[in-house]
């Protein structure tokens, strides 16, 4: 699959200071690869360089070095935006005009006609779920969630192929998040490539196929999300769950294996083991105690897990 | 219906018409309510005070305060055009979508000039009734030719504080623009003190000052209009065209610095 985004080492330099100005490098050298009909989550504390990332991505602001293609063409070409969408952080619209209003002063600038710009309208207005009574009011009369799901609105009109969302989720209550992870993941069926930056890791967990987490404006990993999970450097770790039996009848037993831990649960108990070919022996433990065996599987690292090692402050752990 | 745009003049009329309506809904029409009932009252008390001279006294006020409003709109809202939009950050959604920043900053223009040219035709429509109210119905024709001069002064006043504001606050551009207003308006004097001048360097300084600055007492027929006279056909095709010329070399400059400009 071809890639839709491609980034070529892309540093931005921002300048500081009004006499003696100082150079701050918000992004050094980001190099990153989204292939197209995904969900590519883009990850990172405060200040990692998302939203310069997205930023620079829109010519919003330019790159001190290095460059980057959108659907293989140049970002400084601005026709190329006929074919994405964008949702920026907080979005900021004009505030004297109603949400239809706004639609169709956008549905212009992509030429289409009245009736194109209407149909285009209501269809999105309704998928966001603002409720149509608010389609008449003036911007400046809106919540932060009902003004989220105009910029999610927007960034649609033109049907794009590839949507950058800068923090889609922000401001919406929880029965908003659902509906709009579910926008999103409707538009992924339809062929549309995401990439998503957020700092909400489970709608990146429920959603995304692919992340790059950066750090100080660096790549500090990236990749298949469930690739990341299982290979992040850790040791594999199985976790066996058995029932019928309390953890203080087979502890001593387990404590036996080596590296092997047990924590209690009700009517029953965890067992987490570092070598599969330890199976047996917890097994004939449990059913000699009087238990029997529910789950095998493999413990997974969590993302918040994956999230805070890769953007805590420790350099060592860049890769 | 996907991966469209729109062609480049309706990219830019689309962005004018916003900004007309903007500045409708901003209520910057409003100082149309202040001048008719300047005018009516002027017309109505003015002319009994100066004994006959109702007419000249309209022209003369009607037409002062309409450049003094015009003015006063041109810079204000001149000056906040662009910087507003940056400053709220609409300009983030704009720019994502298939328009320059050329096209954006032509577009803000020429809807700033679309208010104005409603507010002084709405003001000359003022002052002509005013003139036939008080029986002047031939002076009512003959102040076009000198209100549509005013309108063509004030988008050079609006392409300069654009300019100013492509790289500079607010406040700061429209004291800017402010100068350049004054000085443009007495830049025959301007000249004229420069060629009384013994040091060359000096001479040099206030003659570029004149020639760089734009020469807006090219547009200045208020008085003469008062009086009854309207002004020869080349001098309004000249003015006209001096303005159009200057407009394009300003929003030129707008547009380079503007190109350049990293929306943080």
């Amino acid at each position: 699959m071809e890639y839709v985004v491609e980034i070529s080492d892309l540093s931005k330099d921002y300048e500081t200071g009004f006499w003696k100005k100082k150079r701050v490098r918000a992004l050094d050298g980001l190099s990153l690869n989204v292939r197209g009909g995904q969900i590519f989550g883009f990850l990172g504390g405060n200040g990692a360089g998302k939203t310069t990332t997205i930023k620079l991505l829109m010519s919003l602001i330019f790159p001190t070095e290095g460059s980057a293609k959108i659907l293989g063409r140049d970002i400084s070409d601005v026709q190329m935006h006929s074919r994405i969408g964008y949702c920026p952080e907080n979005p900021y619209f004009y505030d004297y005009l109603t949400a239809i209003e706004l639609m169709d002063h956008f549905g212009r600038l992509f030429g289409y006609d009245a009736a194109q710009r209407r149909l285009r309208t209501e269809e999105l207005l309704m998928s966001v779920g603002l409720h149509e009574k608010d389609w008449k009011k003036q911007l400046r009369k809106y919540s932060k969630g009902m003004l989220q799901r105009v910029g999610l609105a927007q960034s649609l009109i033109n049907e794009p192929e590839i949507i950058f969302m800068d923090e889609p989720m922000s401001g919406l209550d929880p029965v908003g998040r659902r509906e709009i992870r579910e926008l999103i993941a409707g538009l992924r069926e339809k062929g549309v490539t995401i990439f998503m930056s957020t700092h909400i890791l489970s709608d990146i967990e429920a959603l995304c196929d692919e992340v790059a987490i950066l750090r100080n404006g660096k790549l500090a990993a990236s990749g298949n999300l469930s690739d990341l999970l299982e290979n992040s450097g850790e040791e594999r770790v199985l976790e066996v769950s058995v029932q019928g039996v309390t953890a203080d009848t087979i502890r001593e037993a387990v404590e036996f294996i080596a590296g092997a831990t047990i924590f209690s649960k009700p009517n029953g108990a965890n067992i987490q083991i570092l070598d599969e070919n330890d199976i047996d022996a917890v097994l004939k433990i449990t059913r000699e105690a009087g238990g029997h065996l529910t789950s095998i599987q493999p413990l997974k690292q969590s993302l918040e897990e994956l999230f805070v090692k890769e953007t805590s402050s420790d350099p060592k752990k860049l890769k | 219906m996907a991966n469209e745009s729109a062609r480049l003049p309706s990219r830019i009329l689309t962005i004018s018409r916003n900004a007309f309506r903007e500045a409708v809904r901003d209520r910057i029409l409003y100082n149309l309510i202040l001048f008719v009932l300047l005018i009516t009252a002027s017309a109505i008390f003015l002319g009994e005070l100066s004994a006959g001279q109702e007419s000249r006294v309209i022209v003369n006020l009607g037409l002062s305060v309409l450049l003094i409003f015009g003015t006063f709109i041109s810079i204000f809202v001149g000056v906040s055009l662009v910087w507003k939009e940056i400053e709220k950050r609409t300009v983030y959604s704009i720019f994502s979508k298939p328009i320059g920043r050329g096209e954006f900053i032509v577009g803000k223009y020429i809807g700033l000039c679309l208010t104005l040219l409603v507010n002084v035709a709405i003001m000359g429509i003022g002052v002509s009734l005013a003139l036939v109210y008080v029986g002047n119905a031939s002076l009512a024709g003959k102040i076009w030719p000198a209100v549509l001069l005013i309108f063509f002064e004030l988008t050079i006043v609006t392409a300069v504080a654009i300019m100013f504001s492509s790289f500079s606050t607010p406040a700061l551009s429209a004291l800017l623009t402010f100068f350049v207003f004054i000085i443009g308006n007495f830049s025959s004097s301007l000249r004229e003190l420069a060629q009384g001048m013994n040091s060359t360097v000096a001479r040099g300084v206030f003659e570029g000052v004149y020639y760089v600055l734009p020469n807006l007492s090219h547009f200045s027929f208020i008085t003469e209009t008062s009086n009854g006279m309207t002004p020869p056909a080349s001098m309004v095709g000249g003015s006209i065209l001096y303005a159009v010329v200057y407009d394009i070399i300003l929003l030129t400059i707008t547009v380079l610095v503007f190109t350049r400009r990293n929306f943080k």
